[in-house]
């Protein structure tokens, strides 16, 4: 489904990833970790060419990002993606931020992308919600919207950039509630994220980073495992995440 | 003192306050939609587009605007001659709203840079992510948004503008103040004339821009 080739990637001289390749089958869920200012945010936004990288190439789908080719906007139509910071549109209502994608890229009629996006709205829990502002929503009830929207468009895989990490601790659950359910459908994800809990749960495999590059790759089980068998900068980083 | 000479003034001063709108009017929706336009330019990744953009800002914001309305008046028929041949008169009205129009269009430019500027890029990310195009994203997601912001500075130039409208007496229009001018120097009463002409000024902008205020306040929640 997504297929990484050696993903390099500089701001100007700093090198920000540096030969990243890795696959994603379909209906796998991805658990991409490591600490802050390793490369992870800005890996999964190459999958989606919101940033872009130099050398190396993303196959998303059997469509290739790095093709001069590439409609850039409609291979990104297929791949959801969920913001750390929601970003839902606050000049629109709810409704109106489910469905204006769905009418103005897809060009789907108005009665079925509303229809389409108030399933969806019922599904995160939030249908009492629908003709208010995403201001007046807490950031989790925001966060389960965006999901929503994203899922509005149908998409082959689902990216999410830290989807928890700018929420207060009470609402992290009810977001997570809503993508382990989506990982139990089978949906293809890729998920940055220090849930180490929800990682456990239903991840297939977990991606470790650091300094721009993939230092650990492998099976869930394996990762949990046996903490010694992982290279030296993960075990420092799990042993601080799981401590408490 | 005397203001009785004022009250059969009134339809006169009256025709020359609409001139004055309808000059106002149309400089704003015209410097507004060129300004945005600009600003777009201004914003692209293509450097000649944001050059070009960039140089009319600052050619048009240091000059005065008296210039810019005399040389549109002027020139511009002198200009037109040249290239075609003939006589081509544009006649002071449109050069006025047109004058106008390219001068404001200058302010109003970065008047909305900085309004899509101060949307985060965050929202540009999750319009793109949704498979927009830029056209899409900045006319439905980013623009709306930006000029929601903008409105009590977009508000404050259009006081300006109402103000500025009173240069077009050197090309002859007669708008509100010229009207009010002409009408005193008739019979002799042009201080009382321009009294009131300023009290009018005053009281329109006044309440104008406590409007601006009271929005300000509205819209910062």
């Amino acid at each position: 489904m997504i297929s990484i080739k050696n993903i390099n990637k500089w701001y100007g001289d700093f090198q920000v990833l540096t030969d990243c390749s890795t696959e994603v089958k379909k209906g796998e869920v991805i658990v991409v970790c490591g600490p802050s200012g390793s490369g992870k945010s800005t890996l999964i936004k190459c999958v989606n060419a919101l940033e872009p990288f130099q050398k190396g190439d993303i196959v998303v789908d059997g469509t290739s990002i790095a093709d001069p080719k590439t409609n850039l906007p409609k291979l990104r139509s297929r791949v959801g993606m969920v913001f750390q910071h929601f970003e839902l549109f606050p000049h629109l209502t709810i409704t109106e931020n489910l469905t204006i994608a769905q009418i103005k890229v897809l060009g789907r009629s108005k009665e079925e992308a509303t229809k389409k996006g108030l399933q969806l709205l019922e599904r995160v829990g939030l249908s009492d919600h629908a003709h208010k502002h995403p201001g007046q929503l807490s950031g989790g009830q925001q966060q389960r919207v965006a999901i929503a929207r994203a899922l509005a468009m149908d998409p082959v895989v689902m990216l999410f950039d830290e989807p928890t990490s700018a929420l207060d601790p009470e609402m992290v659950n009810e977001v997570l509630d809503v993508m382990v359910q989506l990982a139990h459908e089978g949906m293809t994800m890729m998920c940055v994220t220090h849930e180490m809990g929800f990682a456990r749960k239903v991840a297939d495999r977990v991606i470790f980073m650091d300094k721009g590059q993939i230092v650990e790759d492998c099976e869930k089980e394996e990762f949990f495992g046996d903490v010694n068998a992982r290279s030296e900068r993960a075990q420092q980083f799990l042993n601080k995440i799981l401590q408490h | 003192m005397d203001f009785s000479g004022v009250i059969p003034a009134i339809p006169g001063m009256w025709n020359g306050m609409l001139m004055t709108l309808q000059l106002m009017v149309m400089g704003i929706v015209g410097g507004i939609i060129i300004g945005t336009i600009l600003a777009l330019m201004r914003l692209s990744s293509n450097k000649l587009a944001s050059r070009l953009a960039g140089a009319y800002v600052n050619y048009f914001r240091s000059i005065p605007l008296l210039l810019v309305i005399t040389w549109f008046y002027l020139a511009v028929p002198f200009v037109l001659r040249w290239i075609t041949g003939e006589d081509t008169p544009i006649g002071a009205f449109t050069s006025c709203v047109v004058a106008f129009m390219m001068f404001e269009a200058a302010y109003f430019c970065e008047i909305v840079r900085a309004g899509v500027q101060s949307i985060s890029r965050g929202q540009m990310g999750a319009a793109q992510a949704l498979g927009m195009t830029y056209g899409q994203m900045m006319r439905l997601i980013i623009l709306p948004q930006a000029f929601r912001k903008m409105t009590p500075l977009l508000l404050q130039q259009s006081i300006i503008l109402f103000q500025d409208t009173s240069l077009v007496y050197t090309v002859g229009l007669v708008d509100f103040l010229n009207s009010a001018r002409s009408s005193g120097d008739i019979i002799g009463r042009s201080n009382e004339f321009l009294i009131v002409a300023g009290l009018v000024y005053f009281t329109i902008s006044f309440a104008a821009s406590r409007l601006v205020k009271f929005m300000q306040k509205r819209l910062a929640v």
